[in-house]
């Protein structure tokens, strides 16, 4: 089952324009110029929840809805911005969540680079297989093994800390197959003269393909940080202290608490969302490029 | 099935075939070492995940066959919780949901994630800004989603009702608040959260089908739909498989947009099999219960990738 679950892997990083010489240059700056316009429309479409949850959060609560909805508040209240930091630990909740997701994120990609030299360019009995069980794991819900989990985590007495998540979400299957997958694009040749230079496999790792795969290891930093700042039932069934809670849990408490505090709601939201954003603005050259070029370096 | 130069295990002969012979050694250590080395680097990877994730595995399908709870010992009792959870109709409406969710929100994601991989996949001005912008929605917080959803989905005042109103809908749904609408309306919020992800991930496999390919047609005399049938869908088809099954895992497992935006209601109306394993298990402590659920789940997603993985060779094979 292994041979064709392949992940995306670009050969070349040229797009398909359309670059026919034979077609009229007037007809052509036309349909650029539709296509454009249809992808702005789109776009704005797709961006009417952020400007709502950014025009809502600098209103009143009683102004939040109103017929018709008001785009641009008429006052900006922007004391919502700083209210909220008393209202609920938004800062702890910011930190634990900051704490989670770098520390995985970390793990996951030294281990998973790690743990994809040796399925990519080693050869040992066994090998294969396990790499199956990786691939096959992948396939498999979280939800599916999640009580058994559990009780495993119970037993060691790590539920309700942080080490329970962290735990749970280093080690994945994913980000062993996602490099792997990348390593094997760099070619064999590089690694048998590293090898006739009297490097070891680990100064191989180490020294070549860890600084090579520089894209992937963005996609997959980014991807797992993503996750786990996003992630919700893991915490919710882990953390029943409000001290470890993320900004998912907090975020999701104060809803509940107070409902019809819709601009400080939408405050808090915009404030969770900011972090995980900057990192993705930050990281997102190399991201898109990790992941739609990850056959080529660079 | 054609091996590609992508495909999982295709380097591994070519690795060992270019080998360079090894210095002198003693048999059994010349045998021995390239297996240690290896070992060496999976074993922190594997540890984690062997403990964590297989071991899990293989106790919740005992699990599945034991009454265990928090206050007793774990006791044998062979399909009693299968019983249970068959003659439960919160298992048969969470089963439901749980297939309504993944028949709207599978389909729905590829077409509009195909749709707008299709649109940038050329060269235009501010196409980086687009890209940027279609994958905003999939690194927003989870529950913000969920709760700015909610408020656009609002029955009276939303906007979304707003614009229905404004288009001549005199009689817009109330979406969260009503049972046959609830689930559609986390549908297209999901849709909306996930398109930019999958969007990606066709952006690349569209950049591997060679440009000559369209140059070709195009001198052939094709039309933009035989060039996208005939080019397009087959040369993305290792895309498009992975992209279903990543896409087939994830629906079925839906929880976490589900709990925050409606919390399966209103009624029973949106609950999913996920919240009933961890209703079940986690807060019930009816473990064995909440295992068999979890096979079920198990059961129906492995069912799916498999059916995809033999229609994927079934076509490949003509």
């Amino acid at each position: 089952m292994t041979a064709n679950l392949t992940a995306p892997v670009a050969r070349k990083p040229t797009t398909n324009a359309p670059s026919g010489p034979r077609r009229p240059p007037g007809r052509a700056r036309v349909r650029a110029a539709v296509h454009s316009v249809l992808l702005a429309g789109l776009c704005l479409l797709v961006l009417v929840p952020f400007v709502w949850m950014i025009s809502s959060s600098l209103k009143h609560d009683n102004q939040v809805f109103t017929v018709p909805t008001q785009w641009i508040p008429r006052e900006f209240v922007w004391s919502n911005y700083a209210d909220i930091w008393t209202q609920i630990p938004m800062l702890a909740y910011l930190r634990n969540s900051a704490f989670l997701a770098i520390t995985i994120s970390f793990l996951q990609v030294l281990t998973g680079s790690f743990a994809a030299y040796g399925f990519a360019k080693l050869r040992f009995p066994g090998r294969d297989w396990l790499f199956l069980a990786y691939l096959a794991t992948i396939a498999v819900p979280w939800q599916a093994y999640m009580i058994p989990q559990y009780l495993i985590m119970e037993k060691l007495g790590l539920v309700n800390t942080h080490l329970s998540i962290i735990l749970l979400q280093a080690f994945g299957a994913f980000g062993v197959f996602l490099m792997r997958q990348y390593y094997q694009s760099i070619p064999d040749e590089l690694i048998e003269a590293a090898r006739i230079d009297g490097l070891s496999e680990y100064r191989i790792w180490w020294r070549i393909m860890l600084p090579l795969s520089r894209p992937a290891i963005a996609s997959l930093g980014l991807l797992t940080f993503v996750a786990t700042w996003n992630d919700y039932m893991g915490p919710f069934i882990y953390f029943t202290s409000n001290e470890l809670w993320t900004v998912q849990l907090g975020l999701r408490s104060f809803v509940g608490q107070y409902d019809a505090a819709y601009a400080m709601i939408m405050t808090g939201s915009v404030i969770s969302v900011v972090p995980v954003v900057l990192v993705f603005l930050l990281g997102q050259r190399h991201f898109i490029q990790g992941i739609a070029t990850s056959g080529l370096k660079g | 099935m054609t091996v590609t130069p992508e495909t999982v295990s295709s380097t591994a002969p070519a690795l060992r075939k270019r080998r360079p012979p090894e210095p002198a050694a003693g048999t059994r250590r010349r045998s021995l070492r390239p297996t240690l080395t290896g070992w060496s680097f999976i074993l922190p990877n594997f540890l984690g995940f062997a403990l964590l994730t297989l071991v899990p595995m293989v106790f919740g399908l005992a699990l599945s066959f034991m009454e265990w709870s928090p206050w007793g010992d774990p006791e044998w009792v062979g399909f009693e919780n299968f019983e249970r959870m068959f003659r439960s109709s919160t298992f048969w409406i969470a089963l439901w949901n749980t297939t309504y969710y993944a028949a709207g929100h599978i389909p729905l994601t590829i077409v509009v994630s195909l749709g707008l991989a299709l649109l940038l996949n050329r060269t235009l001005s501010g196409l980086g800004f687009f890209r940027t912008a279609f994958f905003l929605p999939y690194v927003t917080s989870l529950v913000a989603v969920a709760v700015v959803w909610n408020m656009l989905f609002n029955p009276t005042s939303g906007p979304v009702n707003q614009f229905l109103q404004f288009v001549g809908v005199t009689d817009p749904p109330g979406w969260t608040s009503s049972t046959a609408w609830a689930m559609p309306a986390v549908i297209v919020a999901s849709v909306w959260r996930d398109m930019g992800y999958y969007m990606v991930l066709f952006l690349a496999g569209l950049q591997t089908i060679p440009t000559e390919l369209y140059e070709a047609a195009r001198v052939d005399g094709a039309n933009a739909w035989q060039r996208f049938r005939n080019i397009t869908l087959p040369g993305l088809r290792p895309t498009t498989f992975f992209v279903l099954i990543m896409c087939t895992v994830a629906s079925f497992k839906v929880f976490d947009l589900i709990v925050v935006m409606t919390d399966g209601g209103p009624g029973r109306a949106t609950k999913v099999l996920s919240q009933l394993i961890y209703e079940e298990g986690i807060r019930e402590g009816r473990f064995g219960l909440a295992s068999a659920i979890s096979l079920v789940l198990f059961v129906l997603v492995a069912g799916f990738t498999v059916l995809q993985f033999v229609i994927q060779r079934h076509r490949e094979d003509r």
